[in-house]
């Protein structure tokens, strides 16, 4: 169907045979932002791996504006100018499904730089269905001195009730504020009045839709960015602004797996991680699966597959020294992951194997808090 | 009024319900909630976003003036699609056919492929900041020659409880859309076209009915005027009045721009904080504002306060533009003194402005610097436009309830639409319009009752426009004497409702157990309207039945009749079978009308005849 654009603004299809053709239209030019940016305010970068931010679709050619600058951010969210000034870094433009260890990379080499050229925050522009997996990448890579915050929108940027604007103008806040770590920056509530700061080890997206979606999970946030009124509150155990000094290791080991065990899972499935260097479990309850899988498991691990337990509950820690199931898996090499998240255990590992080669030593470093991600102690309820 | 003259065009849009089993973007019921049973509330800002063009709508500008953080109440019968906070379900198959019904009924054009599109609304009225519509069909006709361009179908917007907060019930209910062409030239025409679509729409039996779920918007002009869309006409009956106080409006702000050219009128930004001049007024208004600005407007004087409309003047156009950016309203010397602003004051703030007799001084109380400069500028662009070559604004407005209309923005340009991406588009394809059937108009049907059933012409009209038709039409399948249907719903209902019982409460089950009562001879005819009162009054039908007519046998009727005629023997023999007259009296009011007067007189009589075989020697 070719859809036709009425004078009414309304479309409809229409069957191609029907239509003729009378030229092109001319070809109109993206407008420039008018607005200033303030050489007094604190200098950020922000760099985008996707268009939510200032994403809009080009009607002549259907898709999204590739022009990605601070004026066409200013332009869309004038609120944002208020904050500080801006350099904008157009690392890709993806859907954050389609996001590779090999972009984290990348996305880590340029937060990098930006922080070490003099950048006093960074905000990560990014999709939200992996940006809880891209923050634990970048907070594992990172030691990072100032803020690094990522931010996105569960509502499209072009329409009038998106997220986007308040997301983004509490990101620039949290990057402004005493933070010194990586963070994720989202809608707390349903409401338009407050952002949660998450930890970007230990946050999940919780719902598929909500503006609400991001949690902490495990701890509390780290704070909140109120709004409009952009004041940022901290809690104690927030790192602060300047604790760490900065450097990057950015070697990841992506031949790392993941999978979630369901009653009745065929021990063949595990044959597909044979030669794999890790293997995340999602087991049930306290870090379960079920006996038949444990000859296989114990096959991976003499081949120095490192294989770690999660908790598929989302919630508390594994423990499995309680049953016999859990007795077995530990005899057979399998190593408790604790409380951290099963995808953030998964993130862990690419990154503990990419900087330590020796399976022992690895292991033992999969069991110490590296980033926030591994509690000591559970303090926090559902 | 010669209004062919005048150069009237006129054209409607109707919005009318749909009575479909959920909404169009969601899976929740088509239901209206009281407000008070809100189970939640939230508050989001909305923003003005650019069209898929790159423009910002005019209308949606205007909206940007205001502080735009709007509250919400939901419901357990709303959910996360109302919220905006789950993207939206296919579009609704049931209201897309009976827009496909409706737009056959009008020999339209289906549209091959029907696209969603977001239509920038960001007063509130929709959490997305838009309202999703689709084009069905084009290019209708109607019997008197005028041409229906469109029919969408729409999501119905969220109800203002007050203020800014907004009740999420209404929200994405389907509507249709009907707009005609600019084809009517008479106020009266306007109307008789208003409510012939009406007919037609209703016709379908798939919308809803009462107050509110249908609205007209009139969009009017005249020759040197401009299109004016008028919002929100609930009642049919002010239609006319609407279009004729809208030719009176054109008109008259077409004279006062002849005199403000003679006058050489002018505007200049010549607005001085005046707040000084008012400290100690006796105004309340005046007295509570924290900042008082004021402007003159040259060759004005006399002008503003001009009635341009029935309760209307050039002034509350100026105060409506005002309005916009916060402000209660505006006062101006065609007016003052009064409001508690003395002669005195007046003399001070036209000295103050170096305002001549000719000139007007408009003055506006504000909480800041900001809102003031804001409001006076809205002044002088009204002010600006009264003796400019287009002295009519293209505007929408509201109307007010005497038929009179406010400004509420400009009208809304093409910018406003977006296609909605969230939505795939959805195919009518030949074998869906070729099965789509046409139901018989009402006023067939009318028709056809009076023939059909011996109804009364009248009657059979009023039938078939009324709400209760399909109660009707059940009855008669049913086996109900259309008869006697009839005269219940269109009677009894109609004075049991003028003498205050709650008709309302009564439902069609409750309606349909009582004729079938009647038919069957367990209550009287003669005792429908205390039934019905009592029904009204929340009583079971059994209940009711039980109270008012226990059920009484054939045998215990007959032993009932056979006393009293025992008890009256002397009665029976002196008058012969007159006596049946008297005794059904007393027969009826014994039984409590449980018993049909038929049956009771058929009784009667062979009682009364075996009585006085008994008695001749």
């Amino acid at each position: 169907m070719a859809v036709v654009k009425l004078d009414s603004g309304y479309n409809i299809g229409v069957n191609p045979v029907s239509c003729t053709f009378f030229g092109h239209p001319a070809e109109s030019l993206p407008k420039k932002s008018q607005v200033p940016q303030k050489s007094d305010l604190p200098a950020l970068s922000i760099v985008s791996t996707g268009g939510t931010i200032a994403s809009r679709i080009d009607y002549r050619t259907g898709s999204v504006t590739s022009q990605f600058d601070a004026g066409d951010i200013l332009m869309a969210i004038p609120e944002l100018a208020k904050v500080a000034q801006y350099r904008t870094i157009p690392l890709a433009t993806i859907l954050s499904e389609n996001m590779t260890p090999a972009i984290w990379q990348e996305l880590a080499r340029a937060v990098y730089k930006e922080i070490k050229n003099g950048a006093t925050g960074v905000i990560i522009t990014h999709g939200t269905d992996t940006m809880a997996y891209s923050a634990a990448a970048i907070s594992f890579m990172i030691d990072t001195p100032v803020p690094v915050v990522f931010v996105g929108s569960q509502r499209s940027a072009d329409r009038p009730s998106s997220d986007n604007a308040m997301n983004a103008v509490c990101a620039a806040s949290a990057a402004t504020s005493d933070l010194g770590e990586v963070t994720v920056v989202m809608h707390a509530t349903t409401n338009d009045d407050t952002c949660s700061i998450h930890r970007g080890t230990r946050v999940r997206k919780m719902h598929s839709s909500r503006r609400d979606a991001f949690r902490s999970m495990g701890i509390d946030p780290l704070g909140t960015v109120a709004y409009p009124s952009r004041e940022v509150t901290l809690k104690s155990f927030a790192v602060r602004r300047g604790s760490q000094t900065l450097a990057l290791h950015d070697k990841l080991e992506e031949h790392c797996g993941l999978i979630q065990f369901y009653p009745g899972m065929s021990p063949d499935l595990l044959k597909a991680y044979e030669g794999y260097k890790g293997l995340v479990l999602a087991g049930t309850g306290l870090g379960h699966v079920s006996t038949t899988l444990i000859p296989s498991l114990q096959k991976l691990i003499k081949r120095d597959t490192v294989v770690v337990m999660t908790s598929q509950c989302m919630q508390g820690r594994v423990c499995d020294r309680v049953y016999d199931t859990g007795r077995d898996l530990l005899t057979a090499g399998v190593i408790e992951g604790g409380d951290m998240l099963p995808e953030v255990a998964l993130v862990k590992m690419m990154w503990v194997l990419g900087n330590e080669r020796d399976p022992e030593k690895a292991a033992a470093l999969m069991q110490v808090d590296l980033k926030g991600e591994c509690n000591r102690r559970s303090t926090h309820g559902l | 009024m010669d209004y062919k003259a005048a150069g009237l065009k006129a054209g409607i849009e109707i919005h009318q319900q749909l009575n479909t089993k959920e909404k169009l973007f969601c899976h929740c019921q088509t239901l209206l909630r009281d407000s008070s049973e809100h189970s939640g509330e939230f508050f989001r800002y909305l923003r003005v976003t650019e069209s898929e063009m790159g423009e910002i709508d005019r209308a949606a500008q205007e909206e940007m003036k205001r502080d735009r953080k709007f509250h919400y109440y939901t419901y357990d019968t709303t959910c996360l699609i109302e919220n905006d906070e789950e993207p939206p379900a296919p579009l609704n198959d049931e209201a897309l056919s009976v827009c496909l019904t409706i737009a056959k009924m009008f020999g339209m054009t289906p549209v091959q492929q029907v696209h969603t599109m977001r239509k920038l609304v960001i007063d509130g009225s929709n959490t997305s900041g838009f309202q999703r519509t689709a084009l069905v069909a084009l290019n209708g006709a109607l019997p008197n020659g005028g041409e229906i361009e469109t029919i969408c179908l729409e999501e119905e917007a969220a109800q203002r409880v007050k203020d800014d907060i907004f009740s999420l019930d209404r929200l994405g209910i389907p509507l249709i859309e009907i707009t005609t062409s600019p084809c009517m030239h008479t106020p009266e025409e306007v109307q008789e076209v208003a409510e012939y679509i009406g007919m037609v729409l209703r016709s379908t039996g798939k919308v809803k009915r009462g107050i509110g779920t249908i609205r007209q918007d009139v969009n009017i002009s005249i020759r040197g005027g401009a299109r004016v869309e008028i919002k929100g006409v609930q009642e049919l009956d002010l239609i006319a009045e609407v279009v004729r106080r809208e030719v009176q409006r054109q008109q008259n702000l077409l004279g006062i721009r002849n005199e403000l050219q003679q006058k050489k009128a002018s505007i200049h930004d010549n607005s001085k904080n005046v707040t000084g001049l008012f400290k100690e007024t006796k105004s309340t208004v005046l007295k509570k504002a924290k900042r008082i600005y004021a402007i003159s407007l040259e060759g004005f004087a006399g002008v503003v306060g001009r009635e341009i409309q029935p309760d209307r003047r050039l002034g509350s156009e100026m105060s409506d533009y005002a309005k916009k950016c916060g402000v209660g309203g505006i006062f101006h010397t065609d007016e003052l003194p009064a409001y508690g602003v003395t002669a005195e004051e007046v003399a001070r703030l036209r000295a103050h402005m170096n305002a001549g007799v000719h000139d007007c001084v408009v003055i506006v109380a504000a909480v800041n610097d900001n809102q003031a400069a804001c409001a006076l500028d809205q002044v002088s662009i009204r002010a600006q436009l009264a003796f400019s070559e287009k002295p009519v604004p293209e505007e929408t407005r509201k109307m007010l309830e005497s038929g009179s209309s406010a400004y509420m923005r400009p009208l809304p340009g093409p910018a406003r639409m977006y296609p909605e991406t969230d939505v795939l588009p959805v195919i009518v394809d030949d074998d869906r319009w070729h099965a789509t059937t046409v139901p018989e108009l009402l006023t067939a049907k009318a028709r056809r009752y009076a023939q059909e059933y011996s109804i009364d012409r009248n009657y059979a009209t009023r039938l078939a426009l009324s709400e209760k038709l399909p109660l009707f039409e059940r009855a008669v399948t049913e086996g109900i004497k259309p008869k006697l249907a009839v005269f219940t719903i269109l009677s009894t209902a109609t004075e049991l409702r003028r003498e205050g019982t709650e008709i309302g409460k009564i439902s069609d089950e409750d309606y349909l157990a009582t004729w079938h009562a009647v038919e069957s001879g367990r209550a009287a005819k003669e005792a429908i309207p205390d039934i019905l009162r009592e029904l009204a009054s929340g009583n079971t039908f059994e209940e009711v039945l039980r109270k008012l007519a226990p059920a009484i046998s054939r045998q215990d009727l007959e032993s009932i009749i056979h006393k009293i005629i025992a008890d009256r023997s002397d009665f029976v023999l002196q008058k012969g079978q007159a006596a049946l007259g008297p005794l059904m009296g007393v027969v009826m009011s014994e039984v409590r009308g449980s018993v049909d007067g038929k049956i009771v007189s058929e009784i009667l009589k062979k009682e009364i005849a075996a009585a006085l075989a008994e008695k001749k020697p």
